[in-house]
């Protein structure tokens, strides 16, 4: 069990605060009492294994799972209790990025990105359209708002989603693998508009990703998650530093170390590789 | 120890799978709210689902009639009854062939169209990001699809039935040149409105509500692969034609 | 928004399509409307033998549907079918001496009530009943007759 004091100056207290949560899906345990905090205004990234539980942290966060036991707490207000209606009224104020961006494939561009303010607000007509250009245009898309999503390439359909999210100003940003599969420029393009984003709307980011070379360019913070607890944290600095030998293998990439090359099925006669 | 369990579950897997398609029927009806954005959307998936299956429905229809006249004419013959075509052929169309054959099309050619959309939709994230945004993926996606079913196949039945009945008048007016004064009088004297076509639009709402809760539900508990999306298909097609025939026949029974 | 509009005409079309062609089969297709309706009267008559005359079959004079039959019972103490039929109220002025048979539509068709006008002056009234009947033609009672009935004959002379 870690925790983690919030390492920035006495600003506010961290928009997230997660303590001791336990999260089963059937006899796996995927996480095993794992507390952090996530201070105000920073972009902190996620990052372990395939499979080891990032993105479940960020379903957690978003309500969209329910823990077994600990408390997961989103500006004071834990968010594994909120009722349905109250969890509605959460989901207005947290703009999410899922991977591929997930936009409708059968609604155009700007039907995309008015859907959350028709759902949540009743804004008249020329007045949402005023904020869907203007979110269109700071993502740099100023003229597509009439093509279909399977008209866009990737980058723009990424950008475009992006511009969905953030479209009703939250306050948290939850980013699921938002570069996995662009190319070079579009993950740079991205990359700017998260960062930019987050310091202009004075977001806070949560960005689950695999990317090492994107978490030291564009993260404040880390964590990585290895084996349902939480193996290492820190600055991308310091944990590039770190000769903890799990944090170390995933930081560079190597091969062999704490997760071995071969897969221990139960079955295989494995004394026979030693 | 573990065979007569698995057994066992052979019967309430299904079970409860039917359950679990009835409670989301109860979920989308729940939704029923009639705004404007509703209609306007049940209307969109009417064209999607409807209008676009009008063109096989018809050709199918009108050939349909003529096969049923040609058969009907060669086993009347042999009484010399052979004027009693309209009666047989709007007797057994409207009855059975016209609600049956419209419903099995239609499982085939929009059940799976709206199976795969949906299980696609489930694939690609857009129902995951939907809840994240608040928005019921049930009343959005799902709802208006089985509207447009329930309306469009009773609709669809009755343009079957009119394209046969117009294959049968080519067919037994036109190359038999059977009477068109006896053919029309004896289909307007024999065929009952109640007993008869009203028997057959019954059938034919049941039918598209069986569908389309089977392709929306299908698609939308379908798992989130290729594969995943494809079973769902051929499930759709499949569960629908067996249920149609089946409750074509507890309805026949009911009904006569 | 040009999609909606073509996706709505679209649709509006088909909608239309569809009840059109309900609308027609109901009228072209059926016996709709051309039944009695519902302003009638009643009258009864009893007969040896109905064969197999139908509820709901019509009841015709001259070959022109004026009613249809609205029951056939067994009456239990004379073991005669009781039929009742509906005539159309417009029909009102049938005389009270009027026979009924039970005639067969073509040589394959149904069974119909037909009505044999008489000459009485006053009129068929609700409740009334036919009191000159026929019985229906059955086909083996009648070569029966014929087989046995031809015998007797040929022996007396």
């Amino acid at each position: 069990m870690q925790s983690t004091s919030p390492d920035h100056s006495p600003k506010a207290e961290p928009i997230v605060r997660i303590r001791d949560l336990v999260f089963r899906r059937g006899r796996r345990t995927i996480l095993d009492g794992v507390s952090l905090d996530i201070p105000r205004g920073s972009i902190v990234a996620f990052m372990g294994p395939s499979g080891v539980g990032k993105t479940t942290i960020l379903k957690l966060i978003s309500g969209q799972l329910t823990p077994q036991s600990g408390s997961i707490e989103v500006n004071g207000r834990d968010v594994s209790k909120l009722t349905r209606n109250e969890l509605r009224r959460f989901r207005r104020d947290i703009g999410v990025l899922l991977q591929d961006g997930a936009l409708f494939t059968d609604l155009t561009v700007f039907e995309n990105i008015a859907t959350p303010i028709r759902e949540h607000s009743k804004l008249p007509e020329p007045l949402i359209r005023r904020l869907v250009m203007s979110k269109l245009s700071a993502v740099g898309l100023g003229g597509i708002e009439d093509r279909m999503p399977h008209e866009l390439s990737g980058g723009m359909a990424r950008r475009v989603a992006f511009a969905r999210a953030v479209v009703l100003d939250p306050c948290l940003m939850l980013y699921d693998e938002p570069t996995t599969g662009l190319d070079p420029i579009a993950v740079s393009t991205v990359q700017t508009l998260m960062r930019e984003t987050n310091n202009v709307l004075g977001l806070t980011s949560i960005v689950v990703t695999h990317n090492v070379a994107q978490v030291r360019k564009l993260a404040d913070y880390c964590f990585i998650l290895s084996e349902a607890r939480i193996a290492g944290q820190g600055t991308p600095d310091e944990l590039r530093a770190s000769d903890d030998p799990g944090v170390d293998q995933f930081m560079h990439g190597k091969v062999e170390g704490p997760i071995p090359f071969h897969y221990r099925s139960p079955d295989a006669p494995w004394s026979l590789l030693d | 120890m573990d065979a007569p369990r698995r057994l066992a579950e052979k019967f309430t897997e299904p079970a409860l799978e039917a359950g679990q398609a009835l409670w989301f029927l109860f979920r989308m009806l729940a939704g029923l709210r009639f705004t404007p954005s509703q209609i306007l959307s049940v209307l969109q998936q009417v064209y999607l689902v409807g209008a676009r299956s009008l063109v096989i429905i018809m050709i199918c229809g009108f050939f349909v009639g003529m096969v049923l006249s040609l058969q009907a004419i060669n086993a009347l013959e042999q009484f010399g009854a052979s004027e009693q075509v309209s009666l047989l052929v709007g007797k057994s169309l409207f009855r059975e062939l016209g609600p049956v054959l419209t419903a099995l099309l239609f499982a085939g050619r929009a059940g799976t169209a709206i199976t795969a959309e949906i299980g696609l939709m489930k694939a690609t994230n857009q129902i995951e990001a939907m809840e994240l945004m608040a928005i019921d993926p049930v009343q959005r996606v799902a709802l208006p699809r089985f509207a447009a079913g329930v309306i469009s196949v009773p609709l669809l039945t009755a343009l079957f039935n009119a394209m046969a009945i117009l294959g049968s008048v080519v067919f037994s007016i036109g190359v038999m040149d059977l009477d068109a004064g006896i053919y029309w009088s004896k289909l307007q004297t024999g065929v009952y409105f109640a007993r008869d076509l009203m028997q057959g639009v019954w059938k034919s709402f049941v039918f598209g509500g069986t569908i389309s809760l089977i392709a929306v539900y299908f698609g939308y508990s379908s798992r989130p692969t290729g594969a995943g999306v494809g079973t769902a298909t051929t499930n759709t097609v499949v569960l629908s034609s067996v249920l149609i025939l089946v409750f074509d026949f507890i309805m026949t029974s009911f009904l006569t | 928004m040009r999609a909606n509009y073509k996706v709505e005409l679209a649709s509006g079309v088909f909608l239309l399509l569809g009840v059109a062609a309900m609308v027609w089969l109901a009228t072209s297709a059926t016996n709709y409307g051309r039944n009695i309706g519902d302003n009638t009267y009643t009258v009864t008559a009893r007969f040896q033998n109905v064969a197999d005359l139908r509820e709901r079959a019509p009841v015709k004079i001259g070959g022109v549907a004026v009613g249809i039959v609205e029951s056939i019972e067994l009456d239990p103490v004379s073991f005669e079918a009781l039929v009742t039929m509906n005539i159309a109220q417009r029909f009102n002025e049938i005389p009270s001496d009027t026979g009924a048979s039970i005639l067969t539509s073509g040589v394959l068709g149904d069974r119909y009530v037909g009505l044999e006008p008489g000459g009485a002056p006053d009129m068929l009234q609700d409740g009334d009943e036919l009191f000159i009947t026929q019985s229906a033609f059955v086909l083996e009672q009648v070569i029966g007759k014929f087989i046995f009935g031809a015998g007797t004959g040929s022996e007396e002379q």
